[in-house]
């Protein structure tokens, strides 16, 4: 019963979470619709559904901060949907905060944590000063001709919904429409999908006549400015009937088409085309496979803790090693002489290799979420920032479909966070400032995500000032970074890389957001820690562009196994873009570095084997590779003695002792029990290429 | 005896498994349960061919059909009319109560509720629980 119970509760939790997250989409389109002079009455409905459902939730699992925040916001989303209280920037303002609050609640909740959550009844006294007004709602319902049948079932809201359309002066019509059973999800989106460019469903209401089994007939409500021969023209079909509903008494605002059109109207859209034999047949067939298909739609998703994927994922690297052996004893076999049992095993190894590849893929493709999870969170964190800073910004997101590992997601939204605030604090400039160089008052940020490859990019570019060279010059030099006298060699991508250096901010007086004891170092670091890079790009006057590349999964990845000296090491097949062989004679030094050219391009080399510290020049060395690494635009060539193949590798941490090793991301276990350390090319490639002065501490720190 | 059909109509999937894990606790009030879980007020409209259930328990609010809705469904049709409908409602909302149990619905449940004020109400309806044999009062 415990654990029944812990099980209930984590659901509970995951929901409420979810139902939050709900609130806070639905909480942001009120917003921009507010700012566009619209309203969505939906939303706000959707709004108060989410708080409804949590305080219902907070009730059976006690929860009681949670329930009396929730009774206090129902009510005021209660008195903005029954049209008692209007919507104010301020009420949203607590709103938004409420969501804020209740990720505090779950947060307590979820680690049973001590604290009182005062910030709960800080937020409870603010609500009560938002008590709805006791509009007395006029009846002009009873002015339509409606069924009383249809009438009695409206809950409080549809009935406040129906007399507000009403007062608005809009027409009512009625839609009959036949569903099937099986599609009826699918066919309702479609009749809501078209309605809404005419007007507002009301309610739903099965009448409970059926021609057969696997149909269902509903009166649907719905209130339009349109007239019948538009509502018919757009929604009516065979199944949908459409009439209006007449006014009584004094002659109608609305524009309703004269009563004789209804039963015309019916008669057109309601004929019953004959159906040829062949149709029936396949109807009959249809009622015998409707019950699989109701069944299922009931439970179609299950919720899975991430731990139980990565148990998962694990016992596919396990197998994956298994999988090493079966090559190696396909060759004693054959070596032995067992041809034939040599062949049946290599058949049985394929096999299982492929069901394998299938298996991994399939818990991938599960560990997946959608961007859109993190980047809601950033569209409530622009709008309370721009708020505070009196600067208004219009974020304009892209790709919140894209796909990603879900924990790497979870790491995502800090590191974004900070970015987002350093671009609304450090990089749109003022109304003022802005109109003076001719830009439209409101800032833009732009949020990209996109797949390619085996990476996923995000983009956070603003319409800002840029960043100041000068500025970040002088901040570095100040702070030893960089010798005054090396700054005129310096390219621009290498000074714009000063700004991921710890102690360097473009102000001097951090502003309020940005500053919170965070830099752009420690953002980088988190992104590296997730084996991405951040790439700068800024152009002074025009604006910013911070570009992330992120693997898409860190559970399993494909490596190029390796060997300098004795030594076996991985590297991730995700950041090696070629493997060719080494030719000492192409060899240039460039500004003190190694390099060679390929394909007319310049190509840094790092030599393993002297980063390393390993015995230098063996005879074997006559035949070596450069394994050419790349991540966002950099490139670094690793030179090394050996290619041994390609392998899947699952990575295990070094631990806590090692942790601070630079350059390795693992190590992992190859199938013949050997264990080697994975290379971390994003820290090689930022340590060679741009960390002249800390490649003696690397190598030190190695060695 | 067979075990109780019953039919939980709720848009929240922690409330349905709530309602669903404490009637299926409950068997010494309750009886015997075979639970059936809908996700909306469509969802039970396809899921009432099914049956016919011995108890049809069901939120109000719910999105697009809602449960008075299913209520009155449920009495206008010829196979369900005789099914006894347990409503799910909040302190608040008495005037949708009145109108569900006008529409006949035959009692309703305040959330939050306990896993007992759910099974004695439960029980009620399904006339006497786990032992017909009993006389129910």
């Amino acid at each position: 019963m415990a654990e029944g119970g812990d099980k209930a509760r984590e659901e509970f939790l995951s929901e409420a979470q979810e139902i939050i997250e709900s609130l806070s989409r639905s909480l942001l389109a009120l917003d921009a619709s507010l700012k566009a002079g619209t309203s969505d009455p939906s939303l706000i409905n959707e709004a108060f559904r989410a708080v409804h459902t949590l305080k219902g939730l907070a009730g059976l699992f006690g929860a009681a901060k949670m329930g009396t925040l929730s009774h206090r916001l129902e009510d005021v989303l209660d008195g903005l949907r029954l049209g008692r209280m209007d919507l104010t920037p301020e009420t949203l303002d607590i709103l938004f905060n409420a969501v804020d609050v209740y990720g505090r609640i779950l947060q307590v909740e979820r680690d049973s944590l001590d604290d009182p959550l005062m910030i709960v009844d800080d937020l409870v006294g603010r609500l009560e000063n938002f008590g709805a007004e006791d509009k007395e709602e006029m009846s002009p319902v009873v002015e339509y001709d409606l069924d009383p049948g249809m009438l009695a079932v409206l809950t409080e809201y549809e009935e406040h919904r129906l007399r507000t359309n009403i007062e608005q002066g809009l027409g009512l019509y009625r839609l009959r429409v036949q569903f099937e059973l099986a599609t009826i999800d699918k066919a309702l989106d479609d009749i809501k999908e078209r309605a809404k460019t005419h007007g507002e469903i009301i309610t739903y209401l099965p009448t409970g006549e059926t021609t057969s089994a696997d149909t269902i007939e509903l009166d649907l409500l719905m209130a339009s400015r349109d007239d019948l021969a538009t509502l018919i023209g757009s929604l009516g079909a065979d199944n949908v009937v459409i009439e209006a509903i007449p006014r009584r008494g004094r002659p109608s605002r609305a524009p309703s088409q004269p009563l004789t059109t209804a039963p015309e109207a019916r008669q057109i859209s309601s004929m019953d085309a004959p159906s040829p034999s062949a149709l029936d047949l396949a109807d009959s067939s249809d009622v015998a496979a409707e019950p699989a298909g109701s069944l299922r739609s009931v439970a179609q998703t299950v919720r899975v803790d991430i731990n139980k994927l990565d148990h998962l994922m694990n016992i596919v690297g396990e197998l994956a090693i298994v999988r090493g052996s079966f090559s190696r004893l396909t060759e004693r076999l054959r070596g032995e002489g067992q041809r034939q049992l040599a062949a049946e095993l290599q058949r049985l190894h394929r096999n299982f290799d492929r069901r394998l590849a299938e298996m991994q893929d399939g818990i991938l493709e599960v560990r997946m979420v959608p961007l859109g999870q993190v980047f809601d969170r950033l569209a409530r964190v622009v709008r309370q920032i721009s708020r505070e800073v009196s600067k208004e910004i219009r974020l304009v997101i892209t790709g919140a479909e894209t796909e990603i590992d879900k924990l790497i997601v979870e790491e995502l939204s800090d590191p974004l966070m900070h970015m987002i605030r350093n671009a609304i604090d450090h990089g749109i400039e003022g109304a003022e400032g802005r109109q003076a160089v001719g830009k439209p008052e409101a800032g833009t940020i732009a949020l990209n995500a996109f797949q390619k490859g085996n990476h996923v990019m995000i983009e956070i570019e603003d319409d800002g000032a840029g960043i100041d060279d000068e500025a970040l010059i002088a901040k570095a030099v100040s702070q030893g970074l960089v010798e005054a006298g090396e700054v005129p060699d310096l390219s621009r991508d290498e000074i714009l890389a000063f700004v991921f250096l710890p102690g360097v901010s473009t102000r001097d007086e951090a502003g309020d957001y940005s500053g919170r004891g965070v830099g752009m170092d420690v953002v980088k670091t988190n992104i590296s820690k997730l084996g991405g890079v951040i790439d700068v790009q800024s152009e002074t006057g025009i604006g910013t562009k911070m570009t992330i590349t992120l693997p898409i999964t860190l559970a399993i990845v494909s490596a190029l196994i390796i060997r300098v000296s004795r030594q076996l090491f991985a590297i991730p097949l995700n950041s090696v873009t070629e493997a060719i062989a080494f030719d000492e004679s192409s060899v240039k030094i460039v500004d003190g570095r190694e390099v060679m050219t390929i394909r007319g391009t310049t190509l840094p080399l790092c030599r393993l084997r002297k980063l390393f510290q390993f015995p230098q020049g063996q005879p074997d060395d006559k035949r070596r590779f450069v394994v050419v690494t790349s991540l966002g635009s950099r490139r670094l060539g690793l030179v090394v003695d050996h290619l041994l193949g390609q392998q899947d590798i699952v990575i295990k941490s070094l631990g806590k002792s090692l942790a601070s090793v630079r350059g390795f991301a693992g190590a992992t276990e190859l199938g013949d029990q050997r264990v080697c350390l994975v290379l971390d090319p994003a820290a090689l490639i930022e340590e060679v290429l741009v960390g002249v002065d800390t490649r003696e501490d690397f190598a030190r720190s190695n060695g | 005896m067979t075990a109780r059909r019953i039919l939980v109509v709720e848009d929240s999937v922690s409330m349905r498994s709530f309602v669903r894990n404490a009637l299926e606790a409950g068997t010494a009030e309750v009886g015997e349960v075979e639970v059936t879980e809908a996700s909306s007020g469509f969802d039970a409209l396809r899921l009432l061919p099914r049956g016919p259930y011995d108890l049809v328990i069901t939120d109000i609010n719910m999105p697009d059909v809602n449960g008075l809705e299913l209520v009155q469904f449920i009495r206008k049709s010829e196979r369900h009319k005789a099914t006894p409908v347990l409503l799910i409602s909040t302190q608040n909302s008495d005037r949708d109560r009145e109108r569900g149990l006008a529409l006949g619905a035959n009692d309703y449940l305040a959330k939050p509720f306990t896993p007992e004020n759910l099974c004695s109400a439960a029980s009620r309806q399904l006339g006497g629980g786990a032992s017909p044999a009993e006389p129910n009062g």
